[in-house]
């Protein structure tokens, strides 16, 4: 065990608050913690992603309960059922109202805390995800979304994750499970932010997602923290007979920033659409591991990841689809493309294919390029400056997959967001 | 307006032009004829600054200013214009924007103040419509999934939002039914000012019923190897290109 795992460890066991039934699952939790081999070079999962700002840091505590607020991060002006948690603390003031489709684990029903033993740390697979232990091992409280058979929720989900420094280094540990029954539907957004200062939080963020039969969810996660922030977080989903999901991630970069999606086709006929965008700069890393396995025949997937990488930074994009033998019929299509707009900057990028079924169509493929040099002479052709050809070629570049979402709040929050971070702010619309 | 003097050029290694030499004064308007890969392409090319074209010799004046010497963006906002033969798809830019980045680099450039937004979409609207292209083109990528004709179209829009004081069309008729054509040529005629300078490039005669040219040039092999009135299209069109070689041109 490493220093950090048993520093994590005996953190994780000073948290004595969580309810007597979550206790088994933080038993399994460290237990898996402990016995797990640290990640090295050699560990494929971890290849190009070093931990070492984790091991430099001396975590002296969990996000403290002490009233905070979300100061000035900014949040989406969105009519919504809205939670806001301000280094892992939740922040009733800045929150809406308790709603019974939104509750903590610590304020659940009993038929809930049922729905929550039922699916909590079963849906991850934590022998693929280390962190995931190091959370379970932790969990004491988080928030269930749970949306009954033929509801469908009349408003967005708004989950919001404040970083703020604190007087020594914390580790934050957020959970969130979503349950949705036969014919359910609901939006959720899930945004991490932070405010402008120099960060010194560890969140380790774990989000869980049963979509039940016919039922439908949209989801967009939103990684825009200042770059000291370290964060690895995974999302993991179980797709029922004919569920939808379809996801929008993007993350700007941090000093090390972790990102994992598992999507598994459980059911026949289910669907599944990711689309993603990574924008780290300076020495920033983003890295994004999503594994997509079909277990059931008639099952379709799309994903599209772009990313750009400016500067000396570097982003790591591993993209597996994996079919297993009775998942026939199915489609699924897997793109990744990279902009470098510097000799610096670096993308390993790795999409994987493995069929074990016959009667399948699938695609995968991945870029790296550089500005495309017609468009650049087209924009100067028409007194465009290079300078300005150059931000507007790159915003293009991410804008096509910005332009395709649904929630129009979301879409102008970040049209606007990306803009000033690529100096091309307009009010054509 | 425009003075090349006895311009070389090359193209990967490839001497295209040869000692071409043209004068263009303010109103006219120049056509230029010639068989494939006489080099045609390349002096729009060579003129707006397209990278990869480099000038061995020669002199090009541009209002007096050495053009050669001016970047890109330079020559575009002194009122240089390339109608682009095979227009640029750049998906996730819209034509709004890309329309209004140019016009404000071209009116910074001339001293005059900036449109607003709103001003700025009103007149690119009735734009549009003086040729046939629908509104709900200029929020969309720009050319992105534009048929030939529209991108062609959406060419002659620029220049018009654009006012440049001289124009080079490169084939832009290339592809066009006789409808397309017509949206196009009008588009042209009516900037048609007596100031306004044009070089028309094309492979048909056909253009040239509709954009009526002052002159005709005729470039073989990298220079020009004949001029003459708008009649000269007529003659190339019945008798081709061949029998230039046996007069010895």
């Amino acid at each position: 065990m490493t220093d950090f795992q048993q520093q994590a460890l005996q953190l994780a066991s000073q948290q004595q608050d969580s309810p007597v039934w979550l206790r088994p699952l933080r038993g399994e939790g460290a237990g898996q913690w402990q016995r797990a081999g640290w990640p090295g070079r050699r560990t494929e999962l971890w290849k190009y992603t070093p931990l070492q700002a984790l091991q430099r840091t001396d975590f002296q505590c969990w996000g403290r309960a002490q009233p905070q607020s979300a100061g000035s991060a900014s949040l989406l002006p969105l009519d919504a059922i809205r939670l806001v948690f301000v280094n892992g603390v939740f922040d009733a003031q800045a929150s809406t109202a308790a709603h019974p489709q939104v509750v903590h684990f610590s304020a659940a029903s009993e038929p809930q805390r049922a729905l929550i033993e039922k699916h909590l740390g079963r849906i991850v697979n934590t022998e693929r995800h280390l962190f995931a232990s190091l959370s379970n091992a932790w969990v004491q409280d988080g928030v269930l979304l749970h949306v009954p058979r033929n509801v469908i929720l009349d408003k967005p989900v708004y989950i919001v994750h404040v970083s703020t420094p604190d007087a020594e280094p914390v580790i934050v540990n957020q959970r969130l499970l979503v349950v949705l029954e036969e014919n359910a539907k609901a939006e959720l957004i899930e945004h991490f932010v932070s405010d402008a200062q120099a960060q010194n939080s560890f969140v380790n963020s774990l989000t869980e997602v049963s979509i039940g039969a016919n039922a439908e969810l949209q989801h967009y996660r939103i990684n825009l923290e200042q770059e000291q922030q370290i964060h690895i977080g995974g999302v993991h989903i179980d797709l029922q007979r004919d569920a939808r999901y379809r996801g929008f991630t993007l993350a700007e970069g941090s000093q090390l920033k972790r990102l994992d999606f598992q999507i598994n086709h459980r059911g026949a006929g289910a669907h599944a659409a990711l689309n993603g965008v990574y924008l780290p700069r300076n020495n920033q890393l983003v890295d994004y591991h999503t594994n997509v396995e079909h277990w059931a025949p008639h099952c379709t997937t799309s994903e599209v990841f772009r990313g750009i990488i400016s500067d000396s930074a570097r982003a790591v994009f591993n993209g597996r689809i994996l079919i297993h033998p009775h998942a026939q019929k199915t489609l699924a299509e897997l793109s990744n493309r990279n902009l470098l707009t510097s000799d610096k900057a670096e993308v390993d990028t790795k999409p994987e294919l493995e069929i074990y079924a016959d009667d399948v169509k699938c695609a995968h493929g991945a870029t790296v390029s550089q500005l495309d040099e017609t468009a650049m002479y087209y924009l100067q052709s028409r007194g465009v400056s290079k300078t300005q050809a150059r931000t507007m070629l790159s915003f293009g570049f991410i804008n096509e997959l910005l332009q395709e979402l649904p929630r129009a709040e979301v879409r102008d929050y970040l049209h606007h967001h990306l803009a000033i971070l690529f100096g091309t702010a307009t009010d054509l619309s | 307006m425009l003075e090349i003097h006895n311009l070389n050029a090359r193209v990967e290694g490839v001497d295209i032009l040869r000692n071409l030499s043209l004068s263009i004064k303010p109103g006219e308007v120049h056509a230029i004829m010639g068989p494939n890969g006489a080099g045609k392409s390349t002096l729009g090319n060579v003129l707006s600054g397209r990278p990869g074209y480099e000038v061995t010799s020669g002199e090009v004046l541009f209002n007096g200013k050495n053009l050669l010497e001016l970047e890109i963006e330079e020559r575009a906002r002194e009122g240089l214009f390339l109608a682009f033969q095979y227009p640029v798809e750049i998906p996730g830019v819209t034509n709004m924007e890309f329309l209004k980045a140019s016009v404000d680099a071209r009116r910074k450039h001339l001293g005059m103040p900036d449109l607003s937004s709103f001003d700025f979409m009103k007149l690119a609207r009735e734009t549009s419509k003086k040729v046939s292209l629908d509104p709900a083109f200029l929020k969309r990528g720009v050319n992105e999934g534009f048929s030939g004709g529209e991108k062609k179209r959406n060419e002659i829009m620029q220049m018009m939002l654009l006012e440049p004081s001289l124009c080079i069309l490169d084939e832009t008729d290339s592809g066009l039914d006789i409808d397309a054509l017509q949206v196009v040529a009008a588009g042209v005629n009516s900037m048609r000012d007596g100031k306004r300078s044009f070089i028309v490039v094309t492979h048909y005669q056909r253009l040239l019923d509709y954009i009526v040219p002052d002159f005709v040039h005729v470039l073989a092999a990298g220079r020009i190897v004949k001029t003459g009135g708008k009649d000269l299209a007529l003659e190339l069109e019945a008798k081709g290109y061949a029998w230039l070689d046996d007069e010895g041109a």
